[in-house]
């Protein structure tokens, strides 16, 4: 038996923790040519994207060369030829860029509310039993082809959209927004907006959807067990929680708007001339302009349209990145 | 009190001495049940469950549960997890209803009118019986003050002084001195058992008869746990309290009455209820002798 | 020993007191609408709907304020308009099928699925010629997208799911800026950076290639979601019993998520069958069968119907009318399949 000294423990105390050792593997050469393999193609995405980006920017580069900053903001589109054979171009997609945001803006007013209503209809009021075949409806609606909207926006909702446009703008016209230099009203940004508010509601709903359903449950019961009716509860705990959820759905909403081509084609009068009266039939926007002027245009022409396309690509891209940012945000942090 | 003993059990033998475990268990009963003083503000006449009975679609979960809680009483319903303490207690306060294929029998009396009764208003069944939970929950959209007034807006209550009323419910909720300087703060600053206080604080505001708390302080450390049950025993004086609890030495300090729920593969029953010294010492079921000595559960 | 036989009740559903009352409201709500369209200048059906669902609101609102106090008055008000707008969202979507399957039927006849337009012309009416090169070359598209969606999808959320290297963050957020892009910017791409350059011209393949750009995204993302699905300790598994990273991929995780995977894809298809715009830009439009795909201008569905649109003559309409509500049955049969390969994941 052997007495332990006490300054002996504390000596061997003195060995501490040891550093954590460096943990490496040599893979195999099949796994070494998998992990490349899928790398490169995860990388594709981001190769594809930036040939988009860079094709369309040094074709369309040509015309800011030639048109300057005036692109952006002439309302003119003419190609005028003189007797010598000389060509002049006065291109510029101004009144485009107006048509977009204004129809844009229609398309929003109308269909985000619309479909908050439904995502909580959805969510907080729908019989359960129904509510599987209420969801896949509301998602069917994604799917359907954007040419059948213009078909159906051009041959059911425009008489009707036309009449409530007299309307309002026989009770309304002093309204600024709402006045129109002529009684014309078909084939306005307001019929516009309001097909492109249906072909919206799919997306915004199924964002906000998502959001509304993962309220935590726990702050739910909190409100009931205070005796809050539903929608005290939704006030009190849906909306703070989902906002900004449902506000990143409504932008990429907006990106959806800003692209839609041939359902706005058909039921949009495209004018170049700037208009910001919504119900007056003259309008236009970028995506249904390139498809407008595709078939006959002129070598330039073409160039200032693969401009007008390099605009457009970076006004989506922009927005939804910054709208998928919020969303992903809202959802992860469980605020 | 009436003392439900069910005619299924198996009588324990009378008297038997207890193991150490349960007489320390006794002795803190015992001395909780000389600290009661009789509560003075109006509370209602009580709490009666008759018959209760729950399903989660076909499934059984609880069955013929009757009890009856007195004014002013606090109860606390022990037992092993999902036996259905939880489920009983959300019966009470409607909040079962909840789950999509929910259903209950039975009748829940307070002040002697079924809460289930056809036509009734639930929103203000659930002002008259509050309820805590066991995760803390503010609203954290909320500042501190706005969360303890939430439930007057939610159910639109006018109050003519406000502050007076935040203050009074943040003192018996024993919070008032640590928040008093930041009623403008938000809620999600709080610790845990802060955060716990001030969801009683809120439950409290609409000045409800019965408060249910749901394994309130489970998630808290024992300083917490500890004030809110001094918290439990000052609000007692003028008001039921209902309190589910794993922590049998807890039910054994802020208790009154104990009942002792249990499932054997099946329904949750309840096994037996009685003055909780009683249930600590000399306990009638074999079960629940069991139970209290830690042999099982 | 229970003798139960207690029944379990529901004593919050509505009682038949409160369907009546509900009953009440609606049919007073409605008789009174009509009775102000017919004695004031109120107009027609949207005078009727508005007044209904004023009214409607406002008597719903008496009463449950009668019954449950002040607060029931925001909540029977909201409720009202939840519902008002969940309607007014399910309105378009039955008028749109219900005006496709109207008017398109009336076009239907056999010889649509068997002749082309080569012998016809637009402006003819609808027995003459069919849509077979259209259904040829919209098979074409979805042929060539496939292949080269599919895998680079699947692959790139192999990607970000089995490997998840230290760019997958940034390509998860690639990936979905990419599914942004708008169609007509797809079309303009391939246009600039294929027909105009390389030796591939105008025809179905180069339209497949803008369709895949729009199909890449969603078949990446739906097939991550399933990916993810796979329970880790498959994984595990497999990489236990000495199994390589790729050994386990492709022998345990893929098989697991096979059924998602499909489902990946068909989402995939039905996004693109019915896309238009790129079309334009790409494959030419032929009226004529055209089998090859590498080759000279070619049709497709969606482009038969924007063709008859544009030419706006009846006949043409009708053509667009019935070629839109065969595209519409495909596009809904791929939905469906989707759907219920995907299982409950997808209706929730």
């Amino acid at each position: 038996m052997y007495k332990i000294h006490p300054m002996t423990l504390l000596e061997n105390k003195s060995a501490a923790t040891p550093a954590p050792r460096e943990i490496t593997t040599k893979p195999r050469v099949s796994d070494k040519i998998f992990r490349g393999v899928v790398t490169s193609f995860g990388m594709s995405a981001l190769v594809i994207l930036t040939l988009i980006g860079g094709f369309l920017a040094v074709r369309g580069i040509q015309t800011f060369h030639s048109q300057g900053w005036s692109f952006l903001t002439s309302y003119k589109w003419d190609v005028t030829v003189d007797d010598a054979g000389v060509t002049t171009n006065h291109l510029g997609v101004g009144a485009m860029l107006i048509g977009t945001v204004l129809v844009s803006i229609v398309a929003l007013v109308v269909g985000v509310p619309l479909s908050i209503a439904m995502a909580l209809f959805l969510t907080f009021y729908a019989p359960a039993r129904l509510k599987t075949i209420l969801v896949s409806i509301v998602d069917l609606m994604a799917a359907f082809p954007s040419v059948l909207f213009g078909l159906w926006g051009f041959f059911v909702l425009m008489p009707m959209a036309t009449y409530w446009a007299k309307l309002i703008f026989k009770y309304l016209s002093w309204i600024p927004i709402f006045n129109a230099p002529e009684p014309f009203f078909e084939r306005s940004p307001f019929i516009a907006g309001l097909v492109l508010a249906i072909m919206i509601i799919p997306i915004v709903t199924s964002v906000s959807r998502e959001v509304f359903a993962q309220t935590p449950l726990d702050r739910i019961q909190a409100a009931y067990a205070l005796g809050a009716t539903k929608w005290g509860m939704i006030k009190a705990v849906v909306f703070p929680f989902g906002s900004s959820g449902v506000v990143g759905g409504a932008m990429l909403g907006l990106g959806r708007a800003f692209g839609e081509t041939v359902a706005v084609y058909t039921v949009l009068n495209i004018v170049f001339a700037p208009n910001w009266h919504v119900l007056f039939g003259s309008g236009g926007n970028i995506a249904s302009l390139i498809i407008l002027k595709w078939g006959e245009a002129t070598g330039d022409e073409t160039t200032a349209l693969l401009a007008a396309g390099f605009i457009l690509f970076v006004m989506t891209l922009v927005v939804n990145m910054f709208a998928n940012f919020i969303v992903r945000q809202t959802l992860k942090s469980g605020k | 009190m009436t003392t439900n003993n069910s005619d299924k059990n198996n009588e324990s033998q009378q008297g038997e001495p207890m193991n150490t475990a349960s007489s320390s268990l006794a002795d803190v009963s015992k001395q909780r049940a000389s600290q009661k003083q009789p509560g003075s503000a109006p509370m209602g006449t009580g709490l009666e469950a008759r018959g209760i009975h729950a399903w989660f679609g076909s499934h059984l979960a609880l069955e013929d549960v009757s009890l009856d809680f007195a004014a002013g009483t606090v109860t606390a319903l022990i037992g092993p997890s999902g036996c259905g303490k939880s489920t009983f207690i959300r019966t009470i306060n409607r909040m079962h209803e909840f789950i999509p294929s929910a259903a209950m029998a039975g009748e829940v009396l307070l002040d002697g009118k079924d809460v289930y009764a056809p036509g009734t208003d639930v929103t203000k069944i659930r002002l008259q019986i509050g309820m805590v939970f066991q995760k803390p929950n503010p609203f954290p959209s909320m500042t501190i003050g706005e969360n303890v007034l939430s439930g007057l807006k939610l159910a639109q209550l006018k109050v003519d002084n406000k502050e007076e009323l935040l203050e009074e419910c943040l003192v018996r909720a024993g919070l008032w001195n640590e928040v008093k300087d930041r009623l403008g703060a938000h809620a999600g600053g709080l610790s845990g058992g802060q955060q716990q206080r001030l969801c009683i604080a809120r439950s409290l505001a609409v000045q409800p008869k019965v408060l249910l708390m749901d394994e309130p302080c489970s998630a808290l450390d024992p300083g917490s746990t500890l004030r809110i049950e001094e918290t439990i025993s000052e609000l007692s004086k003028s008001m039921t309290i209902i309190i589910v609890t794993h922590n049998m030495q807890q039910a054994a300090r802020v208790s009154d009455y104990t009942a002792f729920f249990l499932s054997e593969g099946g329904p949750g029953r309840m096994v037996e209820v009685g003055p909780t010294t009683e249930i600590f010492t000399r306990p009638r079921d074999i079960k629940t002798e069991n139970y209290v000595s830690g042999r099982f559960g | 020993m229970t003798m139960t036989q207690v029944k379990p009740q529901r004593p919050w559903k509505a009682t038949p007191r409160e369907i009546t009352t509900s009953f009440g409201v609606v049919a007073s709500a409605a008789a009174i609408s009509y009775l102000l369209v017919l004695l004031t200048g109120l107009k027609g059906k949207i005078g009727f709907i508005l007044s209904f669902i004023i009214i409607a609101t406002i008597l719903q609102v008496a009463v449950g304020v009668r019954k449950f106090g002040r607060k029931a008055l925001g909540d029977n008000i909201a409720a009202s308009l939840i519902y008002v707008g969940a309607a007014l969202v399910f309105l378009p979507v039955f008028s749109i099928l219900y005006m496709a399957v109207a008017k398109g039927a009336a076009g239907l006849h056999p010889s649509l699925f068997t002749e082309t337009m080569f012998n016809a012309s637009f402006l003819d009416p609808i027995d003459k010629g069919g849509l077979l090169h259209a259904l040829v070359g919209t098979m074409y598209l979805i042929i060539i997208a496939m292949i080269i969606s599919v895998p680079m999808g699947i692959l790139t959320a192999l990607y970000l799911t089995e490997i998840k290297g230290p760019a997958a963050g940034f390509i998860q957020f690639i990936v979905q800026a990419m599914s942004g892009v708008p169609s007509v910017v797809a079309g303009l791409f391939i246009f600039t950076s294929v027909i105009l350059i390389t030796p591939l011209k105008t025809s179905a393949a180069t339209g497949a290639l803008a369709l895949a750009i729009l199909m890449i995204p969603t078949v990446t993302r739906t097939s991550q979601e399933v990916l993810l699905l796979v329970p880790h300790d498959l994984r595990e598994a497999g990489l236990a019993l000495g199994a390589t990273q790729w050994k386990t991929v492709a022998t345990i995780v893929v098989p697991a998520a096979r059924n998602g995977l499909i489902t990946a894809t068909i989402l995939g298809i039905a996004r693109i069958a019915g896309e238009t715009a790129p079309l334009i830009f790409t494959i030419g439009g032929a009226d004529k069968l055209n089998l090859n795909p590498f080759k000279d201008y070619q049709s497709a569905l969606p482009f038969y119907v924007w063709k008859g649109l544009t030419l706006g003559t009846p006949e043409s309409l009708q053509r667009a009318w019935t070629g839109i509500l065969i595209l519409l049955i495909l596009v809904l049969t791929l939905f469906v399949a989707a759907r219920t390969l995907g299982g409950k994941k997808m209706g929730k």
